[in-house]
């Protein structure tokens, strides 16, 4: 191809210059700029790649004192006794774990239901401020969330709420447990609820996304041979989008896992492990919250930042997981069209 | 009608409505959380104090002047710090390095980076800065905020800039325009909107961070603008004054709140409006 001839569209400006005959040298100056303007851009291009690799160097030195005390038994030890200095992680890590499990239980139905309405019921004119009412959940700062738990829907949980969810739940086998003891509004369920508000914005807007760009004809096909709305979004758009659903749901996990100010709040700050959902627990993110700036001695300071490598790492491996899902997807959506 | 098909249609009603229902649950805590914050904070944001009168002790009547200033300074200093970072890393992504393997694996990292908690930036903050100089500053705060910014300015830079038609590019080429000046003068000008858009979501995400501040810019019961030394700022004092059994504080805290959402909401409205107008 040569650059005289009608340029392709696709084709990007180095293609071009690439494939075209050689150029005259720039002046000098012209050159020179090039290079430093590349070299510039570049530079700050690695210092963004080399982020995340200084963030985990960082807290792998920071945490060393403990690394090399408790080994691997950091993780599963239940402790967590600053006078002491014995710590384990097991109670956060737990508390964490279950707070977002609870969100994800809500979060993720709601948020199909959400971008179901929005892709196939809702009006045209509808569209645009219902999906920006959803993603104004996102806009709120997590501190507001916690301060609303906190202050309004704690009391209210506490007093209608949880009494109801004993009575009627905790008498059961087994599953009883989970629900049992006093109704004290704080705890792991209620961090938990307040996580799945939180997600909500960021799971429907993925799986909008990729609602959208199931093929119209493939709906219109389903619908042809006589399928239901619903039926056209469980067995034709959920099964053609599932690796991008599935994207967005770890997504939603990942800000899950680590959010920290609203769980801060109504989580309780109690280092104990309890089967029961109302009690009082940690996640990693609230443990650092409340803990570090009063943290007294080198061991307690190398543990919490342990505690906040061990956050670091989980999230990373679910939101890399995320990520890499959604390329695929969009990789085949190319490959596709 | 045959009844299979009855059955079909009721089934397909249900799921409808409560997808309806999934609706009504999203925009019944929205409406909730948006009416408590404006009762509750309302009284408060009127109170001319609330602007010029200093954090106070429990059972006294203040304000917030100095945790706004804070505020101020340190979002302020931390867009300076990540915008130009951003832009430059985008830059970088959308023009020269495209496909290669160093264009994808930051595109990934990048993203990587836009959802890690905002606590582990404090934290990695913390040990780099603020443990070797000893002391809590503004600095360290504005720097946690500006490692938080680089993430959304970056992928907004590298998005808007792939929708420039490459046209515009040619066009300059052609015209003898080194590659340098064509980005600085057209590519950067046809996607300025959108890049702006991306800087005041930025700016509106850190806005109410908190996380990331309580490791690093601590807090300041006084009024200092001064970088160097412990910053006040509004979302650690709301943390704070909530946590208090004050009511005083309370009341203050749930003023600093209102403010907080009103300034995020004023953000993102304009980031939609400017957005809307460039289409």
């Amino acid at each position: 191809m040569s650059a005289v001839l009608p340029i392709d569209e696709s084709a990007t400006t180095d293609e071009v210059a690439r494939a075209a005959p050689p150029r005259p040298p720039a002046s000098p100056r012209a050159s020179w700029g090039d290079a430093l303007f590349e070299n510039l851009t570049r530079l700050f291009a690695v210092l963004v790649f080399g982020l995340l690799a200084a963030i985990l160097i960082s807290l792998v030195i920071g945490s060393q004192l403990t690394l090399n005390k408790y080994g691997p038994s950091f993780v599963w030890n239940a402790q967590w006794d600053p006078v002491q200095e014995n710590f384990g992680a097991l109670v956060p890590i737990y508390g964490t774990i279950v707070t977002s499990l609870i969100a994800m239980l809500i979060g993720v139905p709601v948020s199909f239901g959400i971008a179901l309405f929005l892709t196939e019921l809702s009006p045209a004119w509808l569209k645009r401020p219902l999906g920006t009412a959803i993603e104004l959940l996102a806009a709120i700062p997590s501190i507001i969330y916690g301060m609303w738990g906190l202050f309004v829907f704690v009391p209210l949980f506490q007093s209608h709420l949880q009494p109801a969810l004993i009575e009627s739940l905790g008498s059961i086998p087994v599953l009883g447990r989970l629900f049992a003891g006093p109704p004290l509004g704080i705890g792991m369920l209620t961090a938990g609820l307040i996580l799945s508000i939180m997600v909500i914005p960021f799971i429907t807007a993925v799986m909008r996304d990729v609602f959208e760009l199931v093929p119209p004809l493939l709906k219109e096909s389903a619908y042809g041979l006589g399928a239901t709305t619903w039926e056209v979004m469980w067995r034709v758009v959920l099964p053609y989008t599932k690796v991008g659903v599935v994207g967005g749901i770890m997504l939603g996990l990942g800000r899950a896992l680590g959010e920290t100010m609203a769980v801060t709040f109504v989580i309780g700050n109690a280092h104990q492990l309890s089967a029961s959902l109302m009690a009082p627990g940690n996640s990693i993110a609230s443990a650092l919250a409340n803990e570090f700036t009063e943290a007294v001695g080198d061991v307690y300071f190398s543990a919490l930042i342990e505690l906040g490598l061990l956050l670091f790492l989980i999230t990373t491996i679910v939101l890399a997981f995320s990520k890499f899902l959604l390329m695929r997807l969009a990789r085949h959506e190319g490959a596709r069209t | 009608m045959n009844p299979l098909y009855r059955a079909r249609k009721r089934h397909n009603a249900l799921l409808l409505f409560i997808s309806c229902l999934a609706l009504a649950f999203g925009l019944f805590w929205l409406v909730w959380i948006f009416g408590t914050l404006f009762y509750e904070g309302g009284s408060a944001l009127l109170r001319a104090q609330l602007y010029y009168q200093m954090t106070p002790p429990p059972g006294d009547d203040g304000g917030l002047a100095n945790a706004i200033a804070g505020s101020l300074v340190i979002v302020a200093t931390a867009t300076l710090l990540g915008t130009p970072v951003g832009i430059l890393a985008g830059t970088y992504l959308a023009e020269y390095g495209k496909k290669s393997w160093l264009a994808s694996a930051t595109r990934f990292l990048n993203d990587v980076l836009l959802s890690a908690p905002s606590i582990v930036i404090g934290l990695f903050v913390y040990t780099v800065y603020v443990a070797r100089a000893k002391h809590f500053s503004g600095w360290a705060g504005s720097i946690a905020l500006a490692l938080i910014v680089i993430p959304v300015v970056v992928r907004t830079t590298d998005d808007m800039l792939k929708l420039v038609p490459n046209s515009l590019r040619e066009a300059a080429v052609a015209l003898g325009c080194p590659t340098w000046k064509m980005i600085v003068l057209v590519t950067y000008r046809a996607a300025r909107t959108g890049i702006l858009t991306g800087i005041l979501l930025a700016v509106a995400r850190i806005s109410g961070e908190t996380a990331p501040l309580l490791f690093t810019a601590l807090n300041n019961q006084f009024w200092s603008l001064d970088l160097n030394r412990p910053m006040s700022n509004l979302p650690t004092v709301i943390f704070q004054f909530a946590m208090s059994p004050y009511a005083d504080w309370h009341r203050l805290a749930w003023g600093g709140a209102a403010l907080i959402t009103l300034a995020v909401l004023a953000l993102n409205i304009m980031a939609r409006v400017l957005f809307a107008k460039k289409d």
